[in-house]
């Protein structure tokens, strides 16, 4: 037989040993078998010594070429068997995805400071500073300075908690206004500020009323401020809240701290202005107060009303928050129950 | 205020529905609460002539009547009402009508009569019992001898008006009356109206002043005008149906000729009036001052009041008749007796007014309008209005003359406004002739000399004095809808939260992060949870006039509230509860009137805040879990000082062993801890732990300075070290020890084990901690670590009685 014969023989068969080979094992001892300093293939290159010169390289070349077919037998199989072994072994770890995780306790801001929030976020992107006002006000600072003198009817709108008879708990957060206005430099500019907080009345709680609830102010006095401003600033107040695709419209009002005085109606959210039980059949839903700023509250402020001016608005984050998520009673949110709480999952 | 559809067009051609009117109004001048129509949803009910009425065999109260109703046969109707009589025309429901309040009448029997349909009384028509007629308030409604059977009914009682229900906000008291109404609708709809002219007779023979005598006591301010008029041998009855339609339709009830006259001319002038019984007056004396303390006066309601010094009354002879302005006194009332009228026409202090409606809960149609203020120069003719009325209605004469106890000279108000100024505040171009034309729509005489308008404003709208009332005017005119919409320009400005704004933002997301949903809670509470968890010892901020005895004073703890949120929560089986709350509590301050505000966040947990789920069970929380949370929170804060847990029993809500004081440095910012268990009893809460953080504090404590250090490129090396020790000595004492005696290369102490069971001897506890060296600048030799690791076993032995283990 000769050499090359041999070394097709071993070929043939060694294919076959690490072909049948079915653990690693065995491909390792087909490997030490066939391919080792003691195997026939070294055997064969060994005898190569007894052939004529120009036979060797064709020997050689072929033994080299035998040697690597197995040796890329070897390692296929080798990797055939170990990706066996991996996925035998993945098949056995299988989990079933759909069980619940470890949940990582995660708490939620309240629905009230949400909408505080998005509202303070659009203002500050639109150059307003927010105040935070305090809750335990002077009744001058509250009503007085706001054109609203002892006796005045408009009172009657705000049954007031009251300290002692000259300190009281605020009744809206437009009771920041004069201070804002007489804190403010306006040779830095115009005064922008937007002061949410709490605010109380004298009030029995039951669903639609609360002693403690919420109000957003919002205050600009600038020298060419207009009311044409004001009806697109709200605008944009409703839309950041309902959604664009919703109509603002001005109704007269009274508000004794602003001249003229609207109210603000938002297109009914619910029925799209068809009419509904929400909106009363009217299509809209009055959402906020709002006017130029009356020229007495700047002069008590020391602002000359003949070179400034400006807008206010006030809203109220509870009676958006009901009518925004269908809350039909405002204890809810003072009451903290977890399952309200837990309701509301949006940005904080 | 209602506004009767029908009353405007006196006024008006409206060729408007009542819907669009309304809507128009809402747009441009006041709120409208809605459109009434009386007759809404009531069919079939048709005049009645009743041919004859006899008793019913089988009842003492009802009868049996044949009534005409316009068909060819009349029906048999039985009716129950005591004043039902043949030849009467009245209100009949047919068989199958509805009538008020959804109610369907169909065909019965009553005690074995047939009865088909049913004769009704106003209030079944769907009436308020307040607007009834007293005199038909007990039985069936009358209607005109010349009504014709047959016809629906709905005209004849005014009920096929549309009635206009208006919110009147306190500066437009002008629209508190039909003729104010009129104007303000002339001017939206560019009509002239047609204003009520009177017509007044006096009985030039007899002369008013020489029978009554009318003298003001009060200031000037307090009554800036007081007349009356006289008329007599008048005839007390009840009024006509049209007055009577006008009367009930206004949301009144009606009286008689001379109260509903009296009541008509406010409705249309929006002027109270008020009629005495001149004969009840004391030798015809009238005067008008302040009471004084101790007085009383019976009203007309019957309740005897005793009157306070701010109450301004109308007396005879110096003896109480009537409260200005409010009410009049029982004992001058018109009665069916009456003969003679003494009939005021006044302007009384709007705040007097207000005092006396308020203190007495006295609030009418004429105490809401000198509220709001009344049209000073329509008063007079108000007056004539109600006399010559009163003449008409009740065959009376008109005495000659006015008595006058003040009179005042009412002169319109001029206000100057430029075109650019209205221009500047509402962002529009308008023209200088659309402003004038507004103007003259709202009837304000104006002259214009360059841009500048000067405006006369008529008495009638006495809420107008300043300019920016006129731009008011001409917005509301011009229409909100046609303002155009835009942000305000100018010098920009930086819109940021401020640090401390930042703080308690951020604050709350590491909260929520740290599994601890955001509460709001009430600020008012008891006295007693007011105080209770307080910081710092304070008095309490408490109101002055409470609405509850669950909610007089101000907080001093966010604690309570949350507390307060687990029982409700607890009652309502929901046993796991993480809450924060952050917000203000208020600690008196002796010197000021105010108290001072103090930001504070505080959580509060019961149960469990891991969720039981398959392979993880509940487990409870306890002191470290909450402790964790604080700290985690605190060192996310990054304050300069170190935070330091020193056990307290100083919280008498608090549990005496498992509560620590919080301090930054040496400055207490709070507590953490496990409620006392005679707390939870009290809040009705279960096993909860707390704590309580000065937010104002920690916001202001410097912050550390952040800088870079350099990350060793040595290795470390560690130790362990385990100790048997007193029970009495804390981990606090045992790392304060080992990082005084640690030597220049300790990097860190980290305690990981405690161990107190059984196989440790009683009192003693077992404590094991990882000390890591490290030197920055080169290899530690191991030797080294040796040496300094022998320093701090023998000073745990020396110092705190160690036993190295």
């Amino acid at each position: 037989m000769s050499l090359q014969d041999r070394l097709t023989e071993l070929r043939d068969q060694g294919l076959a040993d690490i072909k049948s080979a079915d653990v690693l094992k065995k491909v390792n001892q087909v490997k030490v078998d066939l391919l080792g300093k003691k195997g026939p293939i070294t055997e064969v290159l060994r005898g190569m010594r007894d052939l004529a010169p120009e036979e060797r390289p064709k020997v050689g070349a072929y033994a080299n070429e035998v040697r690597d077919r197995l040796q890329n037998a070897i390692d296929q199989r080798r990797e055939e068997l170990e990706q066996a072994a991996v996925n035998k072994q993945l098949a056995a770890e299988k989990l079933d995805v759909t069980l619940p995780g470890r949940e990582i306790p995660q708490g939620q801001p309240h629905v009230i400071t949400q909408i505080i929030t998005e509202l303070e976020d659009l203002f500050m992107g639109m150059g307003y500073q927010i105040v935070d006002g305090d809750e335990v006000e002077e009744d001058y600072y509250n009503f007085e300075r706001l054109n609203l003198p002892k006796d005045h009817p408009a009172r009657d709108m705000q049954d007031t908690f009251y300290i002692t008879k000259d300190v009281l708990l605020r009744t809206q957060t437009s009771a920041d206004q004069p201070r804002s206005l007489e804190n403010h430099d306006f040779s830095k500019g115009p005064l922008k500020v937007l002061s949410p907080g709490r605010v109380y009345r004298r009030d029995t709680d039951d669903a639609t009323h609360s002693h403690q609830f919420h109000q957003i102010e919002g205050l600009v006095v600038d020298k060419h401020i207009t009311m044409a401003d004001l009806k697109g600033t709200l605008t944009l107040v409703a839309n950041t809240l309902f959604g664009d695709q919703f109509d603002v419209r001005l109704r007269p009002s009274y508000f004794p701290f602003t001249e003229p005085s609207v109210e603000a109606d938002v297109t009914c959210f619910n029925c799209n202005g068809k009419g509904c039980a929400i909106c009363k059949q009217t299509g809209w839903i009055e959402v906020l107060g709002a006017g130029m700023v009356h020229p007495h509250v700047l002069e008590m402020s020391g602002i000359d009303p003949e070179v400034y001016g400006g807008f206010a608005f006030g809203l109220g984050p509870d009676r958006f928050a009901m009518l925004k998520y269908g809350v039909d009673d405002i204890r809810n949110f003072y009451l903290n129950d977890v399952r309200f709480l837990s309701q509301f999952y949006k940005k904080g | 205020m209602r506004i009767s559809t029908a009353w405007l067009k006196d006024y008006l051609k409206l060729d408007i529905p009542a819907d669009e009117l309304a809507e128009k109004i809402e747009r441009t001048a006041v709120e409208v609460d809605g459109v009434i129509r009386p007759d809404e949803g009531q069919k079939k009910v048709v005049v009645g002539h009743i041919l004859t009425c006899d008793p019913h065999p089988d009842s003492d109260h009802l009868h049996v009547c044949s009534v005409d109703v316009g068909e060819d046969e009349p029906l048999q109707i039985v009716c129950g009402a005591p004043n039902v009589a043949a030849g009467q025309n009245v209100i009949v429901a047919l068989p199958n009508s509805w009538i008020g309040n959804h109610t369907k009448i169909k065909k019965s029997k009553m005690r074995g009569v047939k009865s088909a349909g049913m004769i009704c009384a106003l209030d079944e028509l769907g009436f308020d019992e307040k607007l009834v007629p007293k005199e038909v308030a007990d039985g069936i409604f009358i209607l005109p001898d010349d009504a014709t059977p047959g016809d629906p009914v709905f005209g004849y009682l005014g009920m096929d008006d549309e009635i206009i229900d208006m919110s009147v906000t306190p500066n437009r008291g002008d629209m508190l009356s039909m003729n104010g109404t009129a104007h303000e609708l002339a001017a939206i709809y560019d009509q002239t109206p047609t204003m009520p002219t009177v017509d007044l007779h006096e009985d030039e023979s007899d002369d008013a002043n020489d029978q009554l005598e009318v003298r003001v006591d009060a200031d000037e301010h307090d009554v800036p005008m007081y007349k009356m008029r006289l008329i007599k041998n008048v005839t007390i009855k009840p009024s006509p149906l049209w007055l009577q339609i006008r009367i009930w339709n206004a949301g009144m009830r009606p009286i008689n000729n001379v109260v509903d006259a009296t009541n008509y001319v406010l409705m249309q002038y929006g002027q109270p009036l008020h009629a005495f019984d001149y004969d009840k007056l004391t030798n015809g004396h009238v005067n008008v001052r302040l009471a004084k303390a101790g007085e009383h006066l019976t009203t007309l309601d019957g309740e005897d009041r005793e009157l306070l010094p701010t109450d301004l009354l109308i007396c005879s002879d110096d003896t109480p008749i009537c409260l200005a302005g409010t009410m009049g006194g029982l004992d001058t009332e018109v009665t069916a007796a009456t003969t003679d009228i003494a009939l005021e026409g006044a302007v009384f202090d709007a705040v007097k007014i207000r005092k006396t409606a308020h203190n007495h809960d006295l609030h009418s149609e004429a105490s809401m309008r000198y509220e709001r203020g009344i049209d000073h120069g329509m008063t007079e003719t108000a007056l004539n209005a109600a006399a010559a009325m009163i003449a008409e209605l009740s065959g009376g004469t008109v005495a000659n003359g006015v008595c006058v106890g003040r009179d005042e000279d009412v002169q319109p108000v001029t206000v100057q406004i430029t075109l650019s100024k209205i221009n500047h505040v509402l962002g529009t171009e308008l023209s200088l002739d659309t402003v004038a034309d507004i103007f003259k729509r709202l009837d304000f005489p104006t002259t214009l000399t360059g841009e500048t308008y000067t405006v006369t404003v008529p008495s009638r709208r006495w809420d107008i004095h300043i300019p920016a009332d006129l731009i008011e005017e001409v917005a509301r005119l011009y229409g909100y809808d046609n303002l155009p919409a835009t942000l305000p320009t100018g010098q920009p400005t930086i819109g940021k939260l401020n640090e401390t704004q930042q703080i308690i933002r951020d604050s709350r997301k590491l909260m929520e992060s740290a599994g601890l949903t955001q509460a709001i809670s009430y600020s008012l509470t008891t006295e007693a949870k007011a105080k209770a968890f307080a910081l710092h010892p304070s008095d309490v901020t408490k109101l002055d006039f409470p609405m509850s005895s669950e909610r007089t004073t101000l907080r001093l703890s966010l604690v309570s509230g949350l507390l307060d949120d687990l029982a409700y929560n607890n009652a309502r089986k929901e046993h796991n509860v993480a809450l924060y709350e952050e917000g203000r509590v208020f600690y008196s301050q002796p010197e000021q009137v105010r108290p001072k505000e103090i930001e504070h966040i505080a959580g509060a947990i019961t149960g469990s805040m891991v969720k039981k789920s398959w392979g993880v069970a509940e487990q409870p929380v306890d002191f470290y879990q909450i402790k964790g949370i604080v700290a985690g929170y605190l060192k996310s804060l990054a304050l300069e000082a170190p935070v330091s847990y020193v056990a307290t029993t100083a919280h008498p809500e608090m549990h005496p062993g498992r509560t620590a004081n919080i301090f930054v440095g040496d400055q207490l910012v709070g507590f953490v801890g496990e409620i006392h268990p005679n707390t939870a009893k009290a809040y009705k809460v279960r096993e909860t732990y707390v704590f309580e953080l000065d937010l104002t504090a920690l916001i202001a404590l410097p912050k550390a300075r952040q800088q870079y250090q350099p990350i060793s490129k040595f290795p470390s090396i560690t130790r362990d070290v385990a100790m048997l020790i007193d029970d009495t000595v804390t981990n606090a004492d045992v790392v304060a020890l080992i990082n005084k005696k640690g030597g220049a290369h300790l990097q860190s102490v980290e305690l990981f084990d405690v161990y107190n069971g059984s196989h440790v001897p009683s009192g003693k506890k077992s404590l094991a901690y990882t000390l890591t060296y490290r030197d920055q600048n080169a290899t530690l030799v191991d030797d080294d670590v040796t040496a300094a690791f022998d320093k701090v076993l023998s000073a745990l032995t020396e110092e705190l009685g160690a036993e190295i283990r």
